[in-house]
């Protein structure tokens, strides 16, 4: 039976606790009497049978048919998946994906529909490799698909490839992919790594164009999202489904498959990672020391490759298909029975040590735009209720945030970094004065479609995302990192974690409670 | 005179630049330049008058003469042994306060003017700066006839003197000569962009004469979006005071005008670009990137003094972009058509650009190893522009001297 989340309260035997720096990590004592740890509950267990598990799932969907009765020949069958930003790390083949699609494709076949295509759900991310959706897809659909041109990337920019179904009572465009528009169904995978996950936002978002995401990728509604995993309270929510209910009455019949998936996040020999310090042993420390050692020597470069080889074992805890919103909230229950950690209060000070990836640099550089939106975006936004620091408070993150872009995938990122940043780091102004330059800049969206980089909008969208926490935070630290380059995103760096604690008293006094977020492994605090 | 002289003395112009490629700003110690007593230059002529400096500034081309990189382009331009300095603010016997304009024109040299009213360095033949009455030489600052301004004392013909305001600060006033180099780079570049709704123009480097430029353009081109690279905080701050619309480390200059212009990258090129770069760094790599950056059919005007360059030539030529150097000053035509001295364009935007604030520090001549340390050192020091003061060495000129001379 796993453990649930657990907080542990420091006290002077608290070993020093596991902080991630990228691609190293180290060990830090905090503060006796004042600090405390959230932990993520242990991976559930997957299910025994993944394959029938998915066959069940199609045979008994939510709200709808079995997925056998909608398929009839001649008919216009699409499969649409999530794509590379999750799940993080990569999963170990196969992935869920591919026995999903395997399955549904072996049931279209059996019904005689042979006008299929597979439609990686991009949204404004970067188009795969081949050697990347091989590895989400397996070589048999990959081979059998897109060599014929039936496997393809969704293109938000295509013109003639995007369908307007209508406006929501906000004003908001629906534009989303016109093959997933025009077909008699659209069947759409999902893996719902976190609570905002899937639902209307797979189909609103991921097959939808700049036209359409703007109406909730922008300042007011990251800012008015608290948080983006309670959906009670997420604007980003909200507007998604105002944009699905134009898709119910405008848009393809949708046939939801979701999953959810275990936070068993570390393969061994990194296993250690995700455990309590406390309980590590001989075996544990020794891995750690020698990780240590080595990944101080290894040039950056390759400690990236290391880490980005990491396919993890997490897998699949639950699936359930159907009606898009009945079946997201089988999905959320299940998602929130393995992240929630019940917290008591807020903290003056959260700690939090930024890892070598987040949805947006899988096989990348985790550069500056990216260590901001990770933590003031994601593990902020990673509460329920209450953030976890309390407002006015001081975030610190862990991470060297180097002056260093990928530039194939992050060309618009270079570019943001050294004249939009220069300029403000203020969320609406930015929007204001520089989003639609990038957005419309016909070279970043030649490279969006032809190559694989983010779209020209891409680092704008990054920057809202941590807007909510901008706003809320009185203080940013971060440690270690490079200081001109934190200096740009605006923030303070320190070298240690006992300067940034110093730096902090400024704003927070100088005993200030501290609570440290101990992910990886993926948790969402439960805020009372 | 108290003077600082360059001889031609190969053996240290050589050991100069060696020195300096290893530790910046150690050629004024060992290289040909030297400090002593010197007789001061006769006056060559009916029409000249002494000069005594105030404040010279210190010039990339004076710094590369002294550290050995200058061009064997000017052996026949310059005659030695002379005194260095072209930025002169300075007062006639009279005790008027002047500013040198240094070309060494036709009327100077007792030459035909190319045409009536002609500045120092209008005309299509230079040959009148290689032959008698005086010695080669393209300017003062590089003539052994004239003397130069890291000097106690020069001369300089009425053609080349200007008299300021009262209320001029010698301060303001010894940024004028750089101010009129920006002023006439500016105009080239605005000529070639005449009828662009938006032109876009770079500049290469925000030392003095980038941030002259910059001055330029904002005066006779304020519709041009004005893309910088700089390499230094202190330059930065100083092209965007001085009204640039976008500054960037040098390294993102042609990511940036990318932006502006909103091209594509081909390769190293930009598909389109700057309608015109003014590349006020004039070395390889900068030439490079000016070719790189500027439209095909756009103009480069080269205003930084380069030397002898490795350069890929053959986006220049597909590109069918124009090089077009930029050495100092003359007479221009103004986009509203009227006509102007380049010098008088300065005096009278030098109040507006307040070019004291580009004035970082003042030295005693004899100080001049510190001085050109700090001037050769200047973007890493947060300097723009470092000059002499010899008001110290005026007050001890001989009054009497001066009333024999006047």
């Amino acid at each position: 039976m796993p453990r649930p989340g657990f907080v542990l309260e420091v006290d002077r035997s608290t070993p020093p606790i596991l902080f991630w720096r990228g691609e190293n990590f180290s060990l830090e004592k905090l503060p006796a009497d004042r600090s405390r740890v959230i932990y993520a509950p242990e991976p559930h267990k997957v299910i025994d049978d993944i394959d029938g598990a998915i066959n069940h799932a199609l045979l008994n969907p939510v709200d709808m048919d079995p997925l056998p009765t909608l398929l009839v020949p001649g008919m216009k069958l699409t499969i649409a998946f999530d794509d590379i930003s999750l799940p993080l790390p990569k999963m170990t083949r196969p992935d869920i994906r591919q026995r999903i699609i395997e399955a549904v494709l072996d049931m279209a076949a059996e019904a005689g529909v042979d006008d299929v295509h597979i439609i990686a759900a991009l949204a404004l991310h970067r188009r795969m490799t081949e050697d990347e959706l091989r590895h989400q897809l397996g070589d048999r659909i990959y081979d059998a698909f897109a060599p014929r041109g039936m496997l393809y990337q969704h293109d938000a920019e295509d013109p003639d490839n995007l369908a307007l179904l209508g406006e929501t009572a906000h004003g908001e465009e629906v534009e989303i992919n016109k093959r997933a528009a025009e077909s008699d169904l659209l069947v759409y995978v999902n893996i719902n790594l976190v609570a905002m996950d899937g639902g209307w936002k797979s189909t609103a978002t991921g097959l939808a164009s700049y036209r359409s995401l703007r109406h909730h990728h922008n300042t007011h509604t990251m800012q008015n999202s608290r948080s983006f995993m309670d959906a009670h309270k997420s604007e980003l929510h909200k507007s998604n489904w105002r944009m699905g209910e134009v898709m119910r009455k405008h848009g393809p019949k949708i046939f939801q498959i979701e999953t959810t998936v275990n936070n068993d996040t570390f393969p061994k020999p990194f296993d250690f990672l995700a455990k309590r310090e406390w309980e590590w042993n001989g075996r544990d420390r020794a891995k750690f020391v020698a990780a240590k050692a080595g990944l101080n020597r290894t040039p950056p470069r390759m400690a990236r490759n290391i880490f980005h080889g990491i396919e993890a074992p997490h897998n699949m805890t639950s699936i359930q298909c159907g009606e898009v919103e009945a079946v997201h909230r089988l999905t959320t229950e299940n998602v929130w029975k393995q992240q929630l950690v019940e917290v008591q209060g807020q903290t003056d000070i959260l700690t939090m040590g930024i890892p070598f990836i987040c949805p947006y640099n899988v096989n990348s550089i985790m550069n500056p735009i990216l260590v901001m939106c990770t933590g003031l975006g994601y593990f902020f936004n990673l509460y329920r209720g209450k953030p976890l620091v309390r407002e006015g408070g001081v975030v610190i993150m862990t991470h060297p945030t180097t002056n260093e872009f990928h530039p194939v995938h992050h060309p618009s990122y270079i570019d943001f970094f050294e004249q939009v940043l220069t300029e403000t780091t203020v969320p609406h102004e930015l929007e204001a004065r520089f989003e639609k330059q990038f957005a419309q800049d016909d070279w970043y969206r030649h490279l969006y479609r032809t190559s694989y980089a983010y779209h020209g909008v891409h680092p704008f969208y990054m920057w809202y995302w941590g807007s909510h926490g901008l706003q809320h935070c009185g203080k940013v630290i971060i440690v270690g990192g490079d200081a001109p380059t934190v200096h740009r995103l605006g923030f303070t760096p320190a070298s240690t974690l006992n300067d940034a604690l110093e730096i902090a008293s400024d704003v927070v006094g100088r005993s200030p409670t501290i609570t440290h977020l101990h992910t990886p492994p993926l948790m969402v605090a439960d805020v009372k | 005179m108290r003077a600082l002289r360059i001889d031609r003395n190969t053996g240290r112009f050589m050991i100069a630049r060696l020195a300096s490629g290893i530790d910046t700003g150690s050629a004024a110690k060992i290289g040909p330049l030297t400090l002593g007593e010197a007789d001061a230059p006769a006056l060559p002529g009916v029409g000249w008058q002494r000069v005594y400096p105030r404040l010279t500034g210190i010039c990339g081309s004076d710094l590369a003469t002294v550290e050995g990189h200058a061009s064997t382009y000017f052996e026949n331009w310059v005659s030695f042994p002379f005194v260095p300095g072209h930025e002169i603010v300075g007062e006639l016997d009279s005790g008027e306060r002047i500013v040198v304009e240094p070309v060494l024109g036709h009327a100077a040299r007792g030459h035909a003017l190319p045409f009536e009213g002609a500045a120092p360095g209008d005309g299509d033949d230079y040959a009148h700066l290689a032959l008698p009455p005086l010695e080669p030489g393209i300017q003062i600052g590089f003539c052994n006839s004239t003397g130069g301004g890291w000097a106690t004392e020069l001369v300089a013909h009425e053609s080349q003197i200007h008299r300021i305001p009262h209320d001029m600060s010698d301060e303001r006033a010894v940024l004028i000569e750089p101010l009129a180099g920006g002023i006439h780079s500016a105009l080239q570049a605005v000529e070639s962009v005449r009828g662009v709704e938006s032109p876009v123009i770079a500049v290469q480097g925000a030392g003095t004469m980038g941030l002259c430029a910059i001055a330029g353009l904002r005066t006779f081109a304020p519709h041009a979006h004005v893309v910088v690279g700089a390499r230094y905080p202190a330059q930065v701050r100083a092209a965007k005071e001085l009204g640039a619309t976008t500054v960037v480390d040098a390294s993102e200059l042609a990511r940036t005008v990318r932006h502006v212009v909103g091209c594509h990258i081909v390769g190293n090129y930009l598909s389109s670009g700057a309608h015109v770069t003014i590349d006020a760094v004039g070395n390889s790599e900068s030439i490079g990137t000016s070719i790189h950056i500027t439209r095909p059919h756009g103009r480069i005007v080269l205003m930084g003094m380069p030397a002898r360059v490795d350069v890929d030539l053959t986006g220049l030529w597909h590109r069918e972009t124009e090089l077009k150097g930029s050495y100092t000053y003359g007479t221009e035509t103004l986009p509203d058509g009227s006509r102007r001295r380049t010098f008088e364009l300065a005096i009278e935007l030098a109040g507006a650009v307040q070019t004291e604030r580009l004035l970082s520090a003042t030295y005693p001549l004899e100080d001049y190893v510190r001085a050109l340390r700090h001037a050769a050192e200047a973007g890493p020091r947060g300097a723009i522009k470092i000059a002499f003061d010899l008001r110290p060495e005026l007050l001890k000129t001989d009054k009497s001297k001066k009333a024999e001379n006047r």
